[in-house]
């Protein structure tokens, strides 16, 4: 049968279009427009072209800047999944310590990202800070100042200690949503731990995990305010990610036109990978299908 | 293969209980003979899961023993009962093909692959699923879940019992029938004891040899499709087989008449005084319309249910349900019905007292 075509239901829509156009796509056009141009203040432009393009795509500065952010969401998602997976499998299922843990584990979640910072900056300094100062007590020469190893540690430790929650609490929720047959069927089958893991509960969570990778990925890959107030991108340029070298240019060296080249690329990269994510999440619950 | 004892058995989900109602099932005895095909049979919340978790192991019971052919195995973990179970919503592993989740549970006990290739082979042609062995068991149908749940139970070969809670759920219809009849031959041919949890009684009564009935967390009556139907031991058996149920009316029971609020019908057997709450009785079956004989009956209502009529009505301020063969006149003069003697139980409290033949 023909259905018949109506494209007026278009203009329902209108408003919203209008709506996102003020809020995002006109602000994100004067970025396109510093990118393409080059400007020596009295709000006179020069056509620039891709040049701002072609020199942020062969910097070095950014390339070490975006091989420090791959490492470092490379490593906080090798260590918040499984550790989220496995505080998850360790909760209490029900009752009062259920709810406790839960609360406990949303704790670090609600806390603003600044004050984050601010705290692990204190906790981690060697003359005030309780960590740093145990341990410099224990000899250990720790100063997230100066040296580099350090200052990767605390960043990482301090990601890893926001944010393996919201990881923990989605694998929960996977975990919760198993029937309790399953684990009944798995002993009868004399399935071991390993095996109930590997294939009731490992399969049971996949959706929520890959969601989990898919937030923690973009979340880290774009963190600016944590590690910026804990070491400033320092030392040297050792912690200084992708968002803190963006800022450093368009706020501190006033290279606007490579800054908003750099910031709409930044944005492609961001775009692309969540596509891949997603392609290959939805993909993987049709694949068996029979 | 074992027969299966339940010993003093009985189970309290409470740390202490203290009266009859805390107890989920209530002290029972109870033999499982092996090879039997048995139906577990009662209404929702009557404790048939909570026994059938008993058995294999995933509960244990707070009071009593169980037993595999002489081996107290109360304490011993499921795994070691080598016990199969089929849950009432299907469990298959998800990431899994069906021939690893056929698989499975030999792989788990570390069987040679020669013999795990055989017998999964065996068991797919039995559940007529060999031409999709390899496809991965995600996105199959509920009822194709559920056979490779119960492929996954037949598999081992040495098993104690296969236990299934309500395995057909969630099956269509038809494919009930189907599934039954395969649970029925896979009987036969193997002669697993097999316990069968369900609250319908077509489907307890066509599988099983003996069926057992429970009621709050009791065991009522165990018997053949047969004695249920003939000699319900516990009025709710007469109420829960059958359709309709039995009709039960309060009489006084003396000798072998009853006597209901002036009217009296003729038993076939004799009893020696009762006490207690004293019923007859009768199935719908075994009651008849009549012009002139019997108890008075005020017909409300006839449904036609194809094979036969069924006649609601009351009598003597009770209801009354009977059965009205294809070729019985049901006309208005035939306000009476008179009950079959030899088919008249009479309960006191609830339970059926045995009458000396006449």
């Amino acid at each position: 049968m023909e259905k018949t075509q109506n494209n007026k239901a278009w203009f329902l829509v209108l408003p919203v279009l209008v709506l996102v156009a003020f809020s995002a796509v006109i602000p994100l056009m004067t970025v396109v427009n510093y990118s393409v141009q080059d400007t020596f203040g009295n709000n006179e432009f020069f056509w620039e072209g891709v040049g701002w393009f072609e020199e942020m795509i062969t910097s070095d500065r950014l390339h070490d800047a975006l091989g420090r952010q791959l490492m470092f969401s490379a490593i906080i998602l090798a260590i918040e999944i499984p550790l989220g997976i496995f505080i998850a499998l360790n909760m209490p299922k029900k009752g009062f310590w259920a709810s406790f843990c839960l609360v406990l584990m949303s704790l670090p979640l609600l806390i603003p990202f600044n004050v984050v910072g601010t705290i692990w900056q204190i906790f981690g300094r060697v003359d005030i800070g309780l960590l740093g100062h145990t341990l410099a007590a224990l000899g250990i020469d720790y100063n997230y100042t100066n040296d580099p190893f350090d200052a990767w540690a605390t960043v990482i430790v301090m990601d890893v200690w926001h944010w393996t929650s919201l990881v923990a609490l989605l694998a929960y929720a996977g975990l919760q949503s198993i029937p309790e047959a399953y684990y009944q069927a798995a002993k009868i089958d004399q399935a071991g731990r390993l095996a109930v893991f590997r294939y009731i509960e490992l399969p049971k969570m996949q959706g929520v995990l890959l969601i989990a990778i898919l937030l923690r990925f973009m979340d880290s890959f774009m963190i600016y305010t944590e590690p910026f107030v804990v070491t400033g991108g320092g030392p040297g340029n050792t912690t200084t990610f992708l968002s803190i070298d963006l800022v450093k240019m368009a706020i501190g060296q006033f290279d606007l036109g490579p800054a908003a080249a750099f910031s709409l690329m930044y944005f492609l990269v961001i775009l692309l990978i969540s596509w891949v994510f997603y392609t290959v999440m939805t993909n993987l619950d049709k694949r068996d299908g029979v | 293969m074992a027969e299966i004892t339940l010993s003093k058995l009985a189970h309290s989900y409470v740390q202490n209980p203290s009266g009859d109602a805390d107890f989920a099932l209530k002290t029972m005895d109870h033999v499982w003979q092996d090879g039997g095909a048995y139906a577990l049979l009662g209404s929702s919340g009557c404790g048939k899961t909570t026994l059938l978790n008993i058995i294999s192991g995933l509960v244990r019971p707070s009071h009593g023993r169980v037993l595999f052919g002489g081996r107290d195995v109360t304490d011993a973990p499921t795994a070691e009962r080598n016990i199969a179970q089929v849950f009432q919503f299907p469990v298959v592993y998800d990431t899994m093909t069906l021939r690893e989740n056929l698989a499975f549970p030999l792989r788990n006990r570390g069987k040679d692959a020669a013999y795990i290739a055989a017998r999964v082979q065996h068991i797919a042609r039995m559940i007529g699923m060999e031409d999709r062995l390899d496809h991965k068991a995600r996105g199959l149908t509920a009822d194709a879940k559920q056979k490779i749940s119960l492929g996954r139970g037949m598999v081992r070969e040495d098993v104690n019992a296969i236990l299934f809670d309500e395995p057909l759920t969630v099956i269509d219809p038809h494919m009930k029938w189907e599934l039954r009849t395969q649970l029925k031959s896979l009987h036969r041919e193997f002669g697993h004891t097999m316990i069968y949890v369900t609250h319908d009684q077509t489907e307890a009564l066509t599988f099983a040899d003996k069926v057992v009935v429970m009621s709050e967390g009791r065991v009522v009556q165990l018997g053949t499709p047969q004695e249920l139907f003939d000699a319900p031991a516990h009025a709710f058996v007469g109420y829960f087989i059958g359709s309709p149920g039995m009709n039960f009316l309060d009489a006084k029971i003396d000798g072998n008449k009853a006597f209901i609020k002036g009217e009296t019908v003729a038993l076939g057997a004799h009893y020696a005084p009762l006490n207690g709450h004293t019923q007859i009785g009768i199935r719908p079956e075994f009651a008849k319309l009549s012009d002139k004989n019997g108890l008075p009956f005020n017909i409300k209502r006839i449904e036609d249910v194809g094979r036969h009529r069924i006649v609601r009505g009351e009598v003597l301020g009770v209801p009354l349900n009977m059965i009205a063969q294809e070729g019985d006149d049901i006309s208005q003069t035939q306000n009476r019905v008179v009950f079959e003697a030899d088919k008249i139980g009479v309960y006191a409290d609830d339970w059926r007292v045995a009458g000396a033949a006449l």
